[in-house]
């Protein structure tokens, strides 16, 4: 399992690099949201502003979405699926290692959008610094649900539009516990419950994934 | 497991319904061990169907079957995937890895030495290419790209949906030449097009099939 894991996380990122769909397509995009959010707050606002968490976590949310269809779409092209098929991948293997690769691609993308905060919204640095380790856990789990979900959704005709109406329900608990960290550790108040609800969530998005990938991939 | 008498793939009134649409109604046939198979008939009539239940990658709805001694009701469709070769027409591989790296990644997965990967894509003739990404090559390339990922694999039973499609005369001969010694290393080979073979060294068994069935079988 884990050896298929890091051979798919491998090839994953190695596709996005040659691609540069995450340098070139989702970053410009997430930057540009995130733009257009401190427009949308005023100059006079978005540095004062409670909603810098919640901003944040929108623009990482339609990021997510797209990364998403994009990993999943790799693997969906005609033909390629019936091929690596008749590789037999350890499904919990290759779930781990999609999970992996989208997470990563997910951190470096969440650091630079935490930097676009930090200049567009004018969000507090050390604020920032502190909330990082929250956001990242967030990210990781983000991406253990959405490549549950990406799974679930890439077989049919209209994956690209039914994923965000899937996974929104299972997203909102982590995002909203991502949105809380982030602003307590801006404003002060207790981070530790938010925490214990983005790492629990984790692991459980990781063992469902673990167990239900393969059926996931034969329906 | 089978012995060598048996049959490498027995279906009897095999039949294949996929949302709704019977894609095969009725198949029965037995494919011996080291021989070539050609399945010819008009567009739709099921020759991918087929080619596809026997390589694990559609179920069987009803009927009973079994392809390298692995019940196609029963039994565990990952390994037999595993076990089979399949190059269908659409072309097979990760666009944005190059040749080496889809062959590595493949090599890497069944758990195959990867000094062999010079050597099978020595024999397709695409060493000058082994770098070049697989979007670029021409689909007569990207054929030939499959048949090396097929060389690696070494599969017991090899399922080849059009492969004359995209090739020159060149390619054909080669084809036929490769076919040849396939079948010589005691392999059996199921390729679905939509005319006889040309070659007449081949001998090929004829297997014409409309409307989901076989309707003719010529030795």
């Amino acid at each position: 399992m884990i050896r298929t894991a890091w051979l798919v996380a491998a090839k994953d990122l190695r596709i996005e690099m040659r691609s540069r769909v995450l340098l070139w397509q989702v970053v410009p995009f997430g930057v540009i949201a995130l733009l257009l959010c401190g427009l949308a707050l005023g100059p006079a606002h978005a540095g004062n502003s409670s909603a810098g968490p919640g901003l944040y976590y929108l623009v990482i949310l339609l990021v997510t979405l797209l990364m998403i269809n994009r990993s999943q779409g790799v693997e969906r092209r005609p033909g390629t699926r019936s091929s690596i098929a008749t590789l037999g991948l350890d499904p919990a293997g290759l779930f781990l290692g999609k999970s992996l690769a989208l997470a990563i691609e997910l951190w470096v993308t969440g650091l630079v959008l935490l930097a676009g905060a930090v200049l567009v919204l004018h969000t507090a640095l050390h604020g920032a610094i502190v909330a990082l380790p929250s956001i990242l856990v967030t990210l990781a789990a983000l991406s253990a649900a959405g490549t549950l979900y990406g799974a679930l959704t890439a077989g049919g005709e209209a994956s690209a539009t039914l994923l965000p109406v899937l996974a929104l329900p299972a997203f909102a608990p982590l995002l909203i516990a991502g949105e809380r960290s982030f602003h307590n550790a801006l404003h002060g108040g207790a981070l530790l419950g938010w925490w214990v609800i983005v790492v629990v969530a984790l692991v459980a998005y990781v063992a469902m994934g673990i167990l239900l990938y393969g059926v996931l991939e034969e329906t | 497991m089978t012995n060598d008498a048996s049959p490498v793939v027995a279906l009897h009134e095999a039949v294949v319904i996929v949302g709704g649409f019977p894609l095969l109604s009725g198949v029965t046939l037995n494919v011996e061990r080291g021989s070539l198979n050609v399945v010819t008939g008009a567009n739709g009539a099921g020759k991918t169907s087929l080619l596809r239940l026997a390589a694990g990658l559609d179920a069987l709805t009803s009927g009973s079957g079994s392809v390298v001694g692995v019940d196609l009701a029963s039994g565990d469709r990952r390994l037999l995937r595993r076990r089979v070769g399949w190059l269908g027409h659409e072309g097979s591989f990760y666009d944005d890895l190059s040749v080496r790296e889809n062959l590595t990644f493949a090599a890497k997965a069944l758990a195959r030495p990867l000094d062999e990967i010079g050597d099978a894509v020595a024999r397709v003739g695409l060493s000058s290419r082994i770098d070049t990404t697989t979007r670029k090559l021409s689909a007569g390339q990207r054929r030939r790209l499959g048949l090396a990922w097929l060389l690696l694999r070494r599969p017991e039973i090899w399922l080849l949906d059009e492969p004359y499609a995209s090739l020159d005369d060149e390619g054909r001969t080669f084809f036929d030449a490769l076919l040849g010694d396939v079948v010589a290393s005691g392999a059996t080979v199921l390729v679905s097009a939509h005319d006889p073979l040309r070659s007449d060294a081949l001998r090929p068994r004829n297997i014409v099939m409309a409307g989901g069935r076989v309707v003719g079988d010529v030795s």
